[in-house]
């Protein structure tokens, strides 16, 4: 068994927007050319806020969205649309929102045992067992098998989209913000979930987040996007003790930690976003970085490598560690 | 904690763990609450009685009816009512021209009608769902296409379009029910394809597709089911206007054919004594207007109590 | 004077079960230039406290209070014509979705001068000076340009910015923002947070942060109030309720958050178990000991207001035995 589980190989994506009756259509570049390897056993989280084509990366992994160029490779083998339902066994789902992501016209049982129908995975009795087995395992009290999604609150929903994503044991688990549609304390709960399952059954998570406190409690490696390209990919503790790119740093700055002692920090980042669907050579970080100089308008960042990953500045070496140190 | 909240609470800044407060009801709940609004919805419980009275009068017709629809007296022509001074209990409703007792053919009349109003929408539920939820499953090119023959649809007039049609096969019942029901499933396409599209959106046909469900499952299984209500209130406007339609064929000569006893017809028939003998068409265009409105009172109320918003 | 004293505010909706106490005997003063955080999660009543004092209510709910003023006047017997006066004029809001809070049929500049123009008697020219002036206070560059924009032609934070800009119109001495983050950028809050800071300080106002985010009710407020189940259960200035914080649902909720650097990655987050209690009906003792690992018989009685430090209030009768456990 290979060491990487899933692998990007230079995964473009665009999408073809209308600009209005007369205007014809532009390229919209959602994902620009993105090269990952996730490992097996580890948490792989992409940072990213709205509009960085994190969620386009999800679906593109998941089967749902072919990539526009480039390949994805699941234990090596290419993801094509033929070998979609065997792919299926091996990568499933938790979104972000567990109101929309239950079909509120079947029960828990139904919606738990759906894959395993869809496979023709055991009889009627072994489904059933399987699923009364999951419901332990994701903390539901057995008496909610017949209860539909209606009747459940946030948390409990998400433990059943959980539930439903485990049935078939999957290596990867695409977690798309799996709690930022929930409360604290229920996020805390749904969070210590999925760390113990993966300790449990040897999971490999593909975490998608914009919330860089909850990174850095479970992830193992951190990727950062910015504006459809991975600017930062690092292990977790090198990323947070001295990010590298300015938009790491910025995303760093922002989290704000519940210490009444430190004050708003001030990310020095301008709020101008370059246009998606532009396709200059720059950084696309340019407009509001800090740091820009008159290259990074024009000519695409060299790739740095770092002892544990790498980060695509034009910054050198010097200049990034004071920034870091300041 | 055995008691159930109902979800009020923030209403404004709605966070989505507002029904936190949902403790699981036992099974079965779903089907009580739906029973419970629909009694506490008069529209719906007032149609639903009518409908339910013409349904089994429709259906035990035979058993009821006190003479054969079919069987004229002449010299039993025109008899009035029984609240009329003329009225006899031997013919409650009265005769018509040809001296048949006019209560049995009001009864099988019932019959026709709800025949022709279920089979109608059987035909054109059937083919304007299946379009538009392909249309609006698939977008692209397969909607455009769809989208194209739907207006084309629209675009012809229903009754001159079911005249012609009823010249072209002649009138009877069985072509009553094809043309009209190859002729009404526009609505239903219409409706299924917004609703389709609305319903693709949510994450939990994503999630079906990375299961790896097929298309189909994804289509009969995730969307139709959360698309019905939609469909049942258009099967009850749908059902109303065919019977209505049906009326008006057979009133102009071209839908079901005589003796059958159609209310349309009956009130085709009755045409030339309605100065001298009112009750020939007052009585089966009331009922005809009682079945109609009945329909749709079940039709408006059915999605008042089943919309997904009243359930908690 | 206070600006604002509430005093034992209630808020009551009838159902068919009985009455859901929705918000109960809440109490607190607010002085000019002070900043408030109401913070809690869903269901805690924390939004249907802010409508409350704008008497923005559904028709169904029902509020009352011992005394209820702002700024001297009884907002209690105050008729409704007095109210629209005072909103928007003296109290404005912030909401937390910018997109359904602006009205898509009309420009950025008319909604902008709007609230001005009925307020006070103000020309059409003068409104249009002030609208620009603000809208450049709040950060948006070409703001003459923007006044002709819609609200769908500008971005999340953009839109935001003229929401504030929008309730600075009449320099309110009151502003109730709530949620005014949420559906931000992570690199977009802080600067959004900074920007209400320093326009807080600048034109002396008073302001109500409606937040279920401890880290911005930390870094932004000067008084904490933490809501469960519709009623103040810890209260106090920021630094003594997050350093020392007293009650166990406010211990609770922080120990739920992961915060960089304190909490071990990996490790479980502290939990709070069960869910929030029926509100419907009469209600005795603190709603929370259901939840609370440190209940006792006592809790179902009457919960008298401790406060271990001036200032600092807090609704447990546990507080002692908490002490040592701490």
């Amino acid at each position: 068994m290979s060491d990487t589980v899933l692998e990007l190989r230079d995964v473009t994506r665009r999408f073809e927007v209308s600009q209005g009756a007369f205007r014809g259509s532009a390229m919209l570049t959602a994902v620009s050319h993105v090269s990952l390897q996730v490992r097996r056993g580890e948490v792989f989280a992409l940072v990213g806020e709205s509009g960085s084509g994190k969620s386009t990366l999800a679906k593109m992994l998941l089967g749902l969205l072919p990539p526009s160029s480039g390949e994805i490779l699941i234990d090596n083998a290419p993801l094509s649309r033929r070998n979609r339902v065997a792919v299926a066994r091996r990568i499933q789902p938790i979104f972000q929102d567990p109101y929309s992501s239950l079909n509120p016209r079947k029960s828990i049982a139904q919606l738990v045992a759906l894959p395993l129908v869809v496979h023709g995975v055991g009889d009627r009795a072994s489904r059933r067992a399987k699923v009364l087995e999951m419901l332990d395992m994701v903390g539901l009290p057995r008496r909610l098998l017949d209860a539909y999604p209606g009747q459940l609150s946030g948390g409990q929903r998400q433990r059943v989209a959980i539930a439903r994503a485990l049935v078939m044991r999957p290596e990867v688990v695409i977690c798309d913000e799996p709690t930022s549609a929930l409360d604290v304390s229920v996020q805390a709960q749904i969070l210590n979930l999925l760390l113990e399952l993966k300790r449990e059954l040897g999971l490999t998570y593909f975490f998608i987040s914009h919330n860089l406190a909850v990174v850095e409690h479970l992830a193992d490696r951190v990727a950062v996007m910015y504006l459809g390209r991975i600017v930062e990919e690092r292990s977790r503790a090198g990323l947070f003790a001295g990010p590298r790119h300015p938009y790491t740093r910025a995303l760093l700055d922002s989290v704000l930690t519940p210490d009444p002692e430190l004050g708003l920090p001030d990310t020095q980042i301008g709020a101008m976003m370059a246009n998606p669907m532009s396709d200059d050579s720059g950084c696309p970080f340019a407009p509001r970085c800090p740091s820009a100089m008159d290259i990074c308008r024009t000519t695409a960042p060299p790739v740095r490598t770092l002892s544990d990953g790498w980060a695509t500045c034009h910054l050198n070496q010097e200049q990034e560690e004071a920034l870091s140190a300041s | 904690m055995s008691e159930t909240i109902p979800a009020i609470v923030e209403p404004p800044a709605a966070a989505s763990e507002a029904d936190v407060l949902a403790a699981a009801p036992p099974r079965g709940a779903w089907l009580r609450g739906f029973l419970r609004r629909s009694v506490g919805h008069g529209g719906l419980m007032l149609g639903g009685g009518i409908l339910l009275i013409i349904v089994v009068l429709a259906l035990a017709a035979p058993l009821i009816a006190p003479h054969d629809p079919y069987h004229q007296d002449l010299a039993q022509r025109l008899i009035p009512p029984i609240w009329h001074a003329h009225g006899t209990w031997n013919h409650v409703l009265g005769t018509d021209k040809l001296g048949r007792d006019y209560f049995s053919r009001l009864l099988y009349g019932a019959q026709i009608s709800l025949l022709i109003g279920a089979l109608t929408v059987v035909i054109a539920g059937t083919i304007g769902t299946l379009l538009g939820v392909c249309a609006g499953y698939f977008g692209g090119r397969v909607d455009a296409v769809l989208s194209y023959i739907v207006t084309t649809r629209l675009a012809l007039p229903v009754v001159l379009v079911a005249l012609a049609l009823a010249v072209f096969v002649g009138g009877s019942l069985q072509g009553v029910i094809l043309v009209l029901g190859l002729l009404l499933w526009d609505r239903f396409a219409v409706v299924t394809r917004s609703a389709t599209k609305q319903v693709a959106q949510a994450d939990y046909v994503a999630a079906a597709r990375a299961i790896g469900c097929s298309t189909p499952r994804i289509l009969f299984s995730e969307i139709l089911p959360n698309i019905f209500n939609a469909l049942i209130v258009v099967a009850t406007l749908e059902m109303a206007h065919a019977i209505l339609l049906e009326a008006a064929l057979s009133f102009l000569g071209l839908g079901v054919q005589p003796p059958l006893p159609s209310w349309g017809l009956m009130i085709a028939e009755g045409k030339q004594y309605m100065f001298f003998s009112p009750w020939v068409i007052g009585i089966p265009a009331t009922a005809l207007v009682f079945l109609v409105l009945a329909i749709n009172l079940v039709g408006d109320g059915l999605r008042d109590v089943s919309a997904p918003e009243n359930r908690n | 004077m206070a600006l604002l004293d509430v005093q034992n505010l209630v808020v009551d909706i009838p159902t068919q079960r009985g009455v859901f106490h929705a918000v109960r005997d809440i109490s607190f003063t607010l002085e000019r230039g002070e900043t408030l955080a109401i913070v809690g999660e869903s269901g805690s009543g924390k939004s249907l406290t802010s409508l409350a004092l704008m008497n923005l209510l559904p028709k169904l709910m029902k509020r009352k209070a011992a005394r209820l003023t702002f700024d001297g006047n009884d907002l209690l017997d105050m008729p409704e014509r007095g109210m629209r006066k005072l909103r928007g004029d003296c109290m404005a809001m912030i909401f937390q979705e910018p997109m359904t809070s602006l009205n898509p049929a009309y420009t950025i500049g008319d909604q902008l001068t709007e609230a001005l123009r009925c307020h006070r008697s103000v020309s059409a020219s003068a409104a249009r000076d002030r609208a620009v002036q603000l809208l450049e206070r709040v950060g948006i560059a070409a703001a003459d340009r923007r006044l002709k924009q819609y609200p769908h032609q500008l971005s999340g934070g953009l839109r935001q910015r003229v929401m504030i800009a929008m309730a600075l119109m009449c320099s309110p001495d009151l502003i109730i923002a709530d949620e005014p983050t949420t559906a931000l950028d992570v690199t977009i809050q802080a600067q959004i947070l900074r920007l209400l800071a320093d326009l807080k300080k600048e034109f002396g106002m008073a302001m109500i942060l409606i937040s279920h985010d401890l880290g911005v009710v930390a870094r932004v407020a000067d008084k904490v109030a933490v809501m469960y189940a519709g009623s103040v259960v810890e209260s106090g200035p920021v630094r003594p309720v997050f350093n020392a914080p007293s009650h166990p649902y406010t211990r609770g909720l922080l120990s739920c958050i992961p915060v960089p650097g304190r909490t071990a990655p990996g490790a479980p987050l502290g939990a709070i178990p069960g869910q929030l209690p029926n509100l419907i009906g009469w209600l005795e003792g603190c709603t929370f000991r259901d939840r609370c690992a440190f209940a006792a018989p006592e809790c179902a009685g009457e919960i008298p207001t401790a406060e271990p430090e001036p200032g600092h209030e807090v609704r447990c009768v546990r507080l002692p035995a908490l002490a040592g456990a701490a």
